[in-house]
């Protein structure tokens, strides 16, 4: 009965309880697979309170499942393995130049370049996207409408069209841009857009009162955006601006299509060079994991540390 | 204008193509996604972990680099495949992580009663799935997953980067190496992208409201 309780309990509090034992196992166990049964509920995450806590029928056919998934991923991965060193990727031979400083400098610095365009891009569509933002939440038509044009055109572009355009059409017009903005420009108009989108929501997820108190209080249209809205929109929409960066950061790898030197770039260059195309391109791999893992755990921190941004900030185009 | 016209037949095609290529992705990553939501709400911890991991690590990764691994890197450990679905099966593999994303997000949004309520039936958990979860998330899901859609639509043009260029971005570069009108064919390209987007858009809001049921 007690093992029942526990469990509609925390079926209740859920989320909030985060993670906990959700298999009771049939005794308790010692320390050490105990602790590593802990660590692996923790990467599991929380469940969603489909199941019951099992009985005695139910552990042993979660056991038997257990095992059996656990033979099918070690067959998935023995295949892999066995596939790449069929085909002699795994001599030691082809992965030992990415221990050596020359090259390790080189994917810094194309890390650096990957950065730059991030951080460049950003800092110049962030401005602007709020500016889109207060356009399109205007009152004036002739502000609203070339602004819900722009958003919702831009938005539904893909940014390599966009890049081609650019690096196609550029110099037809007889311009000449560096190759850095090159790149950098399209990621702009695409992310002003997206930007845009992300700040309106949030500003349109303030409840209606904090609006209408600044205009009980008499003041206008652009006092009540600087002084009442906008400061909590920000507030609130700092995490989902943290993932848009995200993505930026994954935007900057249409380099390698404009032969601009970022990350993924220098992964081609580096594999066509050395013959270790697979080895390039997974440690490249590996290299946007940990960077992007560790924005998403800034935005994750950020979400906790203003209680809970509202869920429906931003009307987020995965991606 | 006179361009456009001209070749209208190799724009016709590159959205066929392109078309082609997102219905497959979808498809791919609609079944991968659903295995990997039911991993993540399954009892069976080793599925649970690896779901989570797969989605976190996925997701992190530029969908160009996954593009490249495969299309490059496959063939160097001997798969060998048309290059068409090659790049599919990168970007199912990329989308599934975000399609279990919006299924996960979907069965969080069915009420926990429900669930309890199908618990004190004695409803074990397929059942639970089976009868009361899905049939509820299934509705909640259809907005975001018409995002996803277009956002596999839009990214499909990533293919051409690496090389399958029979698709809408692929020849429309090609057109406009051939005669140099960058206004007018990628105007052409971007007003094809930005209806589907409106379209796919529309249809999702209609038959929203149609299933819409009110709490």
């Amino acid at each position: 009965m007690t093992p029942l309780l526990a469990k509609g309990q925390s079926a209740v509090a859920g989320e909030v309880a985060g993670d906990r034992g959700t298999i009771p196992g049939p005794r308790p166990a010692s320390a050490a697979p105990r602790r590593a049964k802990a660590l692996l509920e923790r990467l599991a995450g929380p469940d969603e309170g489909l199941f019951d806590p099992p009985g005695p029928r139910g552990r042993r056919r979660i056991a038997v499942a257990s095992a059996v998934s656990l033979v099918i991923l070690a067959a998935l991965v023995w295949a892999v393995v066995h596939q790449f060193a069929a085909h002699g990727q795994l001599h030691a031979g082809q992965w030992r130049i990415f221990g050596q400083w020359p090259v390790i400098h080189y994917l810094l610095t194309a890390l650096w370049a990957t950065v730059r365009v991030t951080l460049v891009s950003g800092v110049i569509a962030l401005p602007f996207g709020a500016l889109l933002a207060l356009a399109r939440l205007s009152h004036t038509p002739l502000l609203r409408w070339p602004a819900a044009v722009y958003v919702e055109v831009l938005r539904a572009i893909p940014l390599l069209l966009l890049i081609y355009a650019f690096l196609l059409g550029l110099p037809n017009l007889g311009l000449h841009v560096p190759l850095f903005w090159q790149l950098v420009w399209p990621i702009v108009f695409t992310n002003t857009a997206v930007f845009a989108e992300i700040f309106r929501s949030g500003v349109r997820a303030l409840p209606r009162g904090q609006t209408e108190a600044a205009q009980a209080l008499g003041l206008s249209h652009w006092t009540t955006m600087r002084l009442v809205v906008l400061p909590q929109a920000i507030r609130q929409t700092a995490p989902a601006l943290i993932s848009q960066t995200v993505r930026l950061l994954k935007d900057s790898t249409l380099g390698y299509v404009v032969s601009f030197l970022e990350l993924l770039n220098a992964a081609k260059v580096l594999g066509e060079y050395d013959h270790t195309v697979v080895q390039a391109y997974l440690v490249v791999a590996l290299v946007y994991v940990v960077v992007n893992t560790a924005l998403a755990a800034t935005a994750g921190g950020v979400e906790r540390r203003l209680g809970g941004a509202p869920s429906s900030a931003g009307r987020k185009s995965p991606g | 204008m006179g361009l456009i016209v001209d070749h209208i037949g190799v724009f016709g095609s590159g959205l066929r193509v392109s078309a082609e290529i997102s219905a497959c992705t979808f498809v791919l990553a609609a079944l991968l996604g659903a295995a990997l939501a039911v991993c993540q709400i399954s009892p069976v911890l080793p599925l649970r972990v690896f779901s989570r991991l797969y989605v976190g690590g996925v997701r992190s990764i530029p969908l160009l680099v996954l593009l490249t691994l495969f299309v490059f890197g496959l063939p160097e450990i001997g798969v060998v495949y048309s290059l068409q679905w090659t790049a599919v099966t990168a970007m199912g593999l990329y989308w599934a992580a975000f399609f279990c994303e919006v299924l996960r997000a979907g069965v969080r949004a069915v009420p926990r009663g429900q669930i309890e309520a199908a618990r004190a039936l004695g409803l074990g958990f397929g059942q639970t799935l089976r009868l009361v979860v899905l049939p509820q998330a299934a509705r909640s899901i259809i907005q975001p997953a018409a995002s996803l859609l277009i956002a596999v639509t839009l990214n499909s043009s990533l293919a051409a980067a690496v090389g399958v260029t029979q698709e809408l971005t692929g020849q429309t570069e090609l057109l406009d190496q051939q005669y140099a009108q960058p206004l007018l064919t990628f105007g052409a390209a971007a007003l094809a992208y930005v209806t589907v987007a409106l379209w796919v858009g529309w249809l999702a809001g209609a038959l929203d409201r149609k299933l819409a049921v009110s709490r």
